[in-house]
């Protein structure tokens, strides 16, 4: 197409896209540029698509998966399976110890749940602490809290496992939630004070006046506010929780106090061979938990990840 | 009773910073007093620490009978209404008013007819079911007063409530304010207010007395016709009136027929009474002084009883304002504001920038400043 075509075209483009109440170009250049975006989009769409496939195709063979047959899965890297089995879902949740999946569901919520609700109550006292009091040493504090998120976790786990061991709480699941009501999720207390430094004070001021104790601003009037930031605190903390594999492996030898983490490795056994369909049909279910609270909060959850928290 | 007195309050930050200087002041039972000043003139850091949400580094706060220095905010009787509104986003409006009344268990019954009263002197009994993300600014900010209203405090404390508004909206909240605390006073109800404003109009129209602030150091405090008639100082002078009074480098000098103010090359005669007070000045300092003239004490016309003196200057720009012309002239080296009523503005029309004209100064109403000091001088 010649130039004077191209540019006529594009004019004429123009004017439809005004007919329709958009933006009009008077001009060929402007014509241009409204062609171009539109052809912008549908680029950035289509590649955001793809990166997309890419990131959650293992995701997505793995629930096809989860009705293959054992050679089947090793066959083919497709999707669709030849035909929907759904019985490795009631073999792989009996397991072949005495205990079914039901028990290790049990044990991962009998982990995560109080350790969600230590976590939440000790990070928001030390967040309130770090960001809106005056105290000797807080800049000290503050520095070394942060400092002790740069450790990597496996320096800390002998350490603590001799603590444990000589206060006598091994096999138990007290090593896995007591720690995190002391704060110890620096990660936490630090996205929380940064939502709370972004919150004005004048609330905060205003509640003083009206009577507030340091108490009660914090439940009345800081914790309502924090509430999207809670709420990742409480998604993220359930997923690092129900995902934690290290913890319980070191802590816990009782087969029946095992959670899903475990067990799913358990099911991977090293002497006879792996049912395969099983274990994968079960890693369907161990994800659901985790995906169904992601789900459920995003919305709160990338405004408490993301903003600055400013609000009033 | 509800006054409150300061003295010799202070306010000095860890890092040495001193912002409050041995401010004494003394606000009477039920009056509404106007803390006005630039920014940066400790007139909000005086509010904060009569509320109790900054310390007082040295000196004394009363309100009523008590020394207040060392209570909490809620100890002290006071209520108080910020620039920002501060309402509490995650509750109604009904329980925003509540909010207070809550914490001190005030009985349901009470605290329903407390919340009540107050939506109805402010005209929003209809907002209570509301949040305060569904109000609008003027909605907000009377949802701000009224939470200071329904605790019944001593003293009703205002930091900038207006200034968030648009310049309709504050007008109208002026009159409004300034009704409620004249019902409140009507009604026997404690009303002692003090009000931080930058906006001297605010100041002037709401205050019974003007508490004028610089760098932490009152100016002076007295009625809003006071302080414009006889300002203490130049930067009171210059801080209160609209447009801002002139300002001008000036010299005094002895003539035979009493005293001069030579101005930008121009002798502008002092009246008789006004130079009798003056008489030592013009020996002392080679007699230099700042002469103040209010922009509305420069006519067009000399006045009929003749102390209306010429001066001759050149047009910049005029202003048209509807009512009122300002214009804006060269006076030798100099620049001067003068008001002209609009009915009086006839000998402007056809007039360019430069073109000359003459200008007649009321030198009975003109102000003298010490050139060093600022000090009023008469």
């Amino acid at each position: 197409m010649s130039g004077a075509h191209a540019r006529s075209g594009q004019v004429k483009e123009a004017a439809n896209m005004s007919n329709k109440g958009e933006v009009s170009a008077t001009t060929g250049h402007g014509a241009l540029v409204l062609g171009r975006d539109q052809g912008n989009r549908w680029l950035r769409y289509a590649a955001l698509g793809a990166v997309a496939l890419v990131m959650l195709y293992p995701l997505l063979w793995l629930v096809g998966a989860s009705f293959k047959t054992n050679a089947e899965i090793f066959s083919s890297a497709g999707f669709w399976p030849s035909r929907w089995d759904v019985s490795a879902y009631a073999k792989g949740w009996k397991t072949s110890t005495e205990y079914t999946f039901a028990t290790y569901f049990l044990n991962s919520f009998l982990i995560t749940l109080p350790r969600i609700v230590v976590t939440v109550v000790s990070c928001v006292m030390v967040a309130y602490a770090f960001a809106r009091f005056e105290f000797w040493g807080r800049k000290l504090l503050f520095s070394i809290m942060i400092a002790t998120m740069m450790l990597p976790l496996i320096v800390l786990r002998l350490p603590q496992y001799l603590v444990f061991r000589e206060i006598g709480w091994l096999d138990s699941y007290l090593p896995l939630i007591v720690p995190s009501a002391f704060a110890t999720d620096t990660f936490f207390v630090f996205m929380l004070v940064q939502f709370l430094r972004g919150i004005p004070r004048d609330m905060e001021e205003a509640a003083q006046i009206d009577g507030c104790n340091a108490w009660q601003l914090l439940w009345h009037i800081i914790v309502p506010l924090l509430k999207p930031a809670i709420i990742s605190v409480v998604v993220f903390q359930f997923i690092w929780t129900m995902n934690d594999f290290m913890g319980p492996l070191i802590y816990l030898a009782s087969v029946e106090k095992y959670p899903v983490s475990l067990a799913l490795k358990m099911s991977i056994g090293a002497t006879e061979e792996v049912e395969w369909g099983n274990v994968i049909a079960i890693s369907v279910v161990a994800l659901i938990p985790s995906v169904a609270v992601f789900f459920a909060a995003q919305k709160h959850f990338i405004e408490g990840a993301t903003s600055s928290g400013v609000k009033g | 009773m509800a006054r409150l007195s300061l003295s010799k309050v202070e306010k000095t930050y860890p890092n040495g910073f001193k912002a409050v200087h041995g401010v004494d002041l003394d606000v009477r039972d039920g009056e509404f007093m106007v803390f006005v000043g630039p920014s940066g003139c400790a007139k909000s850091t005086l509010l904060r620490m009569i509320a109790g949400l900054e310390s007082i580094t040295a000196g004394e706060l009363r309100i009523g009978d008590r020394t207040v220095n060392s209570l909490a905010p809620k100890e002290r009787g006071i209520a108080m209404v910020f620039q920002n509104y501060a309402l509490y986003p995650h509750m109604k409006v009904y329980d925003n008013l509540a909010f207070g009344l809550k914490l001190a268990r005030t009985p349901p019954a009470e605290l329903d007819r407390r919340v009540r009263h107050a939506a109805r002197l402010l005209e929003m009994e209809h907002l209570l079911d509301r949040y305060p993300k569904q109000l609008s600014g003027g909605q907000a900010q009377r949802v701000a007063v009224g939470r200071a209203i329904v605790k019944k405090p001593e003293v009703f404390l205002f930091d900038e409530p207006l200034s968030n508004l648009d310049a309709k909206l504050r007008a109208a909240m002026r009159v409004r304010l300034t009704e409620l605390h004249r019902t409140l006073r009507d009604s026997d109800q404690p009303a002692t207010t003090i009000y931080v404003t930058h906006d001297q109009v605010e100041a002037m129209t709401m205050g019974e007395r003007i508490c004028v602030l610089k760098d932490g150091v009152i100016q002076q405090v007295d009625t809003p016709t006071a302080l414009y008639e006889r300002p203490a100082n130049a930067f009171v002078a210059s801080f209160i009136g609209s447009p801002e009074m002139n300002l001008l480098p000036a010299r005094l000098e002895a003539t035979d027929t009493g005293l001069t103010v030579l101005l930008a090359g121009t002798r502008l005669r002092l009246p008789g009474e006004r130079a009798s007070v003056l008489a030592g000045l013009p020996h002392r300092a080679g007699g230099t002084v700042q002469l103040g003239l209010r922009p509305e004490h420069l006519t067009l016309s000399a006045r009929p009883h003749g102390d209306s003196e010429p001066l001759a200057a050149r047009l910049r720009f005029t202003e048209h304002m509807g009512s009122e012309v300002y214009l804006h002239v060269d006076v030798g080296d100099l620049v001067m504001t003068a008001r002209i009523p609009a009915e009086q503005a006839l000998p402007l029309q056809g007039l360019q920038r430069g073109d000359a004209l003459t200008l007649h100064a009321q030198m009975a109403a003109c102000h003298l400043f010490d050139a060093e000091t600022g000090l009023r001088l008469a």
